[in-house]
């Protein structure tokens, strides 16, 4: 083996090496600490007092599964559920597709492309309860003219959302679009420009499949973005209208599930507050098995460049 | 593809990060409200809290004050420099921002130097936190009350907070203006006479140039003074009539009818299109300071904030008229949410130093004055006068032998969410909808907020 020179002062002399091979531990120490204190214990708590009923979170009383069977009976629970599932799906759709039209538009090299990419960006910058009350302020002035209010109908509060997280999301997801299709090798699209392949035939074959990645992570950004929205929601609509059902079941229609969870934390009594914890913990379940599948069916569209 | 699989954990990683943020933000919420409110009330805390420590652990006692008012904060810090001054003994008070007296209370009493000093201000928060608060039945400040019409018990017949002040409220007039569309408040008795002037009123707007009502906005602003307030009326007429003495599991509805009766004078005889009253975004208050409107249904808390614009010859507050039979001998609806609880928890010389604190509140001379000018009436026997023009109506109807309208909401169960119900069924009948909806977010919802805060 060749013996390297060594002043002791190379980045991998050993001189510098082992001591950080020996004390790596006390280096990760701090954020590991912060990790446990912020993540993991939080984590596990939380999940302990699933199971509990309490008032404050540091004096529960263990009662086994009965806040889980609870929320399962909570028809609120399982409309917001569903509410929230088509919400999303519908979201992810427009979402992604719309912003990956702006990005490959403001890729064609347009004139002020940088100008529109700032703009478009820029609704990310507001935070969600401003958004959700300024919005809900622009489509009552226009649905006031017909008599009516977001506040009144289901499929208002819905749409209404819609639009919202369009406007707030779109831009952000463009500008991931816009760094993957940058990413797309010239040579690529030359080559199969020069076999006669249409504008409509590069962009499906080549450009879409080079940007899988990109629809990867837009694709779960806005998925989970969906399903935990929560500021908006509060703000725009907080649930109205409601259906008071033959039961005596009152479900607000358009109550996502973030805000079921902390409606029922803080609405009701304390009994109650365990049973919205178990709604948290299944609402984690949830949202961590749709994104895995999702991020598992996406990847495997992804080509190796 | 290793570095696949990389790039996945850590997106996994980074969603699970990412969603825990929404799972922990109940108490991460309620304690950034808390910071924001505590560097906003106090910019000592800190030095306070420690000063606090010191003095447990030299056995002395503190006093911790989760106050719910925060139009009162103010006075408070002062009141506890001066208590603290005088006595030595270190008093912090904190202020939940509006609205979020729940959520701070939650995480507050989560800590080490828990409130020692909080509120307990319905039966639903009895149930909720009654454990949390010692019994104060036989007290030195309990034994200085001179009415027991605000002392929540509970089911076990534990006095757990006592009320600090009480509150009257009504329908505010402005005598000025009334008496420029040529009435004055004695030619209103009843809803009857009521609706006439303010039919009256309203029909001659233009001329006038104000109208009957100021809005009636349904934005969390403000709807509490109907889905809470307004409410009261039916709910109050069938606590009599049923003779409540605990929270009903369920209620009949029986006297909604007033209810209908007011809240379509309200929305008809004023400046405000009904239809946009569901997003509010009124302001009801300034409209009133404004000379907008004649009549202003809220309580005595909003003296200060008129008394800036008028006199108190011409403010005065008259009942809510709905309708009900015998209501010309009705008074103003009085009663309290703010009622003192004392930490079950803290230690014995913390709740000693809170009681010896609430004590010297109620029977001090600095204490009384701060409590009179802050509260208004305070149902204690060594209470100071009060120039609040709206306390005095409410003082003298009683005295001339009308009845107290007490609040029976008190009884509601899961109150903010009983509430909410009565607000998008509303909303949706000022859109044109059936009052049955009304009706059922009422009696129904009730009952079903009953079973869910019993469970």
């Amino acid at each position: 083996m060749k013996k390297l020179k060594n002043d002791g002062t190379a980045v991998n002399s050993a001189l510098l090496r082992r001591p950080i091979q020996r004390w790596f531990p006390l280096f990760l120490l701090p954020t590991v600490v912060a990790f446990i204190i912020g993540f993991v214990y939080p984590f596990f708590q939380g999940i302990y007092l699933s199971f509990c009923k309490f008032t404050t979170t540091s004096d529960a009383a263990f009662n086994g599964i009965s806040n889980y069977l609870n929320a399962l009976k909570d028809a609120t629970f399982v409309h917001a559920f569903w509410y929230t599932a088509l919400y999303a799906v519908v979201s992810l759709l427009i979402i992604n597709i719309l912003a990956f039209l702006i990005a490959y538009v403001l890729t064609q090299g347009i004139k002020g492309s940088n100008l529109f990419r700032t703009v478009f960006f820029m609704p990310n910058l507001i935070g969600g309860i401003v958004l959700g009350y300024i919005w809900s302020m622009i489509f009552d002035g226009i649905l006031s003219r017909y008599g009516t209010s977001i506040l009144l109908e289901t499929k208002y509060g819905f749409w209404g959302l819609i639009i919202l997280m369009c406007w707030q999301q779109i831009g952000y997801m463009m500008i991931i679009y816009i760094a993957g299709l940058q990413a797309v090798p010239e040579d690529l699209i030359e080559a199969a420009k020069i076999d006669g392949a249409t504008k409509w035939q590069t962009l499906i074959h080549v450009t879409i499949p080079n940007v899988m990645p990109s629809i990867t992570i837009c694709t779960f950004l806005t998925l989970t973005n969906g399903f935990k929205l929560f500021d908006q929601n509060l703000a725009l609509t907080g649930g109205q209208p409601f259906s008071f059902m033959a039961d005596g079941t009152i479900v607000k229609t358009t109550e996502m599930l973030a805000l079921n969870i902390y409606n029922t934390f803080y609405g009701q009594s304390a009994s109650a507050r365990g049973v919205a914890q178990a709604k948290a913990v299944l609402f984690f379940i949830l949202v961590a098995v749709i994104s895995l599948i999702q991020l598992k069916t996406t990847k495997e569209k992804e080509v190796q460049q | 593809m290793k570095k696949k699989n990389v790039l996945a954990l850590m997106l996994v990683g980074s969603m699970c990060a990412t969603l825990f943020a929404g799972c922990g933000s109940t108490s991460t919420a309620s304690s950034d409200t808390k910071e924001e409110t505590k560097e906003e009330t106090t910019t000592e805390a800190t030095t306070e809290t420690a000063d606090a420590a010191e003095d447990t652990a030299s056995g002395s006692g503190s006093v911790y004050w989760l106050n719910f008012k925060p139009e009162a904060d103010e006075a408070l810090q002062g009141i506890a420099a001066t208590y603290t001054e005088q006595t030595g003994v270190e008093v912090k008070v904190v202020t939940a921002a509006s609205g979020t007296y729940e959520q701070t209370l939650t995480s507050e009493m989560d800590k080490s130097a828990a409130p020692t000093l909080f509120v307990i201000g319905n039966q639903g928060s009895v149930s909720t936190w009654g454990d949390y608060a010692i019994d104060l039945k036989g007290t030195d400040v309990y034994n200085e009350l001179n009415t027991d019409s605000f002392t929540l018990y509970d089911a076990d017949g534990k006095a757990v907070s006592i009320g600090y002040c009480y509150e009257s409220y009504g329908i505010i007039v402005n005598k000025t203006l009334l008496a420029q569309a040529g009435y004055s408040i004695d030619d209103i008795t009843n809803f009857e006479t009521l609706k006439a002037v303010a039919d009256d009123i309203h029909a001659r707007a233009a001329e006038l140039g104000f109208d009957a009502f100021t809005s009636s906005g349904m934005d969390d602003s403000s709807s509490w003074r109907f889905s809470g307030h307004l409410a009261n009326l039916p709910l109050y007429y069938e606590e009599q009539a049923d003779g409540w003495t605990e929270a009903p599991s369920e209620i009949k509805g029986t006297y909604l009818e007033y209810f209908k009766n007011v809240w379509d004078l309200y929305t008809t005889d004023t400046a405000i299109d009904k239809s946009t009253l569901a997003t509010g975004g009124y302001d009801a208050e300034a409209e009133f300071k404004n000379g907008e409107a004649v009549f202003y249904q809220n309580g005595t808390w909003e003296y200060s904030a008129l008394s800036e614009v008028y006199s108190n010859d011409e403010l005065s507050m008259i009942p809510i008229y709905c309708g009900a039979d015998g209501e010309e001998n009705a008074g103003l609806c009085s009663g309290t949410e703010n009622c003192w609880a004392v930490n079950a928890k803290a230690s014995e010389e913390d709740q000693k130093a809170t009681l010896d604190f609430m004590y010297w509140l109620v029977t001090s001379e600095e204490g009384t004055k701060m409590m009179a000018e802050q509260f208004g009436a305070i149902p204690y026997k060594g209470a100071a006068e009060s120039d609040n023009v709206f306390l005095a109506d409410s003082n003298r109807l009683l005295s001339e032998g009308k009845y107290n309208v007490d609040w029976a909401f008190n009884y509601t169960p899961n109150v903010d969410e009983w509430r909410a119900g009565v607000v998008a069924a509303m909303n949706q009948y000022d859109a044109g909808g059936d009052w049955s909806t009304v009706e059922t977010a009422f009696v129904q919802g009730w009952a079903t907020q009953y079973a869910a805060a019993n469970q």
